[in-house]
């Protein structure tokens, strides 16, 4: 994953996958449909984003049905809400000193 | 390098959608206002019509009813205490679900179900109470039981919704063991919990996060 010298994560430069872990680092989990309609994409678009963040160590996924619907819910892993917490404080930084 | 307003641009979207997911922003100020305004319309009409006018709660009222006008006067009460609840709770969602649709927010959300729970817990409790204690006569706990369930259940809930509901929780229980200490002004108590801190802090957070 490419940081680069301000601290400035490469993989949160897509809104959607920035938008999953904001909702991620204040909420426990959030299952995929309430994801879905809070940030306004569609299902495949999301689907994917979500895949290249467990794929990178970011989110855990966790399956488990409600009665016989399977609800997937995600959440944000340790190294998830530390490289998201560099992310931000580089954001900030920036705006700061400019 | 991309530009600064890029970054402004993407702080916003994460300090928007981290709110938006946490908290419950679609209670409506006018709805704190119209419950304050019912409830006190209720007592009103409590005290005109069953307590001849008196809004001070003086030992040996019932003293002197027989047990059937006394079980009159249980059933008269609680079908108004019932149409209090509902025409305030039914105004509130309803200005609740508007504040949502104008502002392009989510009513039932995860954090609308976990706000609800955290209500529902010490209200129901409280509310089952108080029915118990209602009908074993023991009408001195019935004020402040609503006052410091309803406080309760406002403490819990203010983690997911505006801050200003925490607080306004705090005072609820606050007047609620006032109204322990001091029986006799109970009716006033609860106009002031229901009513009076209602109107206020609905004006409150209307001003505060609608205009």
């Amino acid at each position: 994953m490419k940081v680069d010298i301000s601290g400035l994560n490469k993989f949160f430069e897509s809104r959607i996958r920035l938008g999953v872990m904001s909702i991620l680092m204040v909420n426990d989990s959030y299952d995929f449909n309430s994801l879905k309609a809070a940030l306004g994409v569609t299902d495949g678009n999301l689907a994917s984003h979500l895949k290249s963040l467990e794929e990178n160590d970011l989110i855990r996924v966790n399956k488990k049905f409600i009665g016989k619907k399977p609800n997937t819910s995600y959440s944000a892993t340790e190294n998830g809400e530390k490289l998201f917490r560099v992310h931000l404080k580089a954001l900030e930084d920036i705006i700061r000193n400019k | 390098m991309e530009n600064k307003s890029e970054y402004i641009e993407d702080l916003r979207v994460i300090k928007k959608v981290m709110e938006e997911s946490s908290r419950f922003l679609s209670l409506s100020g006018l709805s704190g206002l119209f419950a304050g305004l019912i409830a006190l319309a209720g007592a009103l009409i409590a005290v005109f019509a069953f307590f001849d006018g008196k809004f001070l709660l003086q030992g040996g009222y019932f003293a002197g009813k027989t047990a059937e006008s006394l079980l009159q006067l249980k059933i008269q009460l609680s079908v108004l205490s019932l149409l209090v609840l509902i025409l305030a709770l039914g105004v509130s969602l309803w200005l609740s679900y508007r504040k949502s649709v104008r502002k392009g927010l989510r009513m039932w959300t995860p954090v609308s179900k976990r706000l609800l729970v955290n209500l529902m817990v010490p209200l129901v409790t409280g509310g089952l109470l108080i029915i118990i204690f209602y009908f074993q006569f023991n009408w001195q706990l019935v004020i402040p039981s609503m006052l410091i369930f309803y406080g309760l259940a406002l403490v819990g809930a203010g983690k997911f919704t505006y801050n200003d509901v925490f607080y306004l929780g705090l005072i609820e229980i606050i007047t609620g063991i006032a109204s322990v200490i001091f029986p006799v002004y109970g009716i006033l108590f609860w106009c002031f919990g229901f009513g009076v801190l209602h109107i206020i802090y609905g004006l409150l957070l209307y001003r505060k996060y609608e205009r």
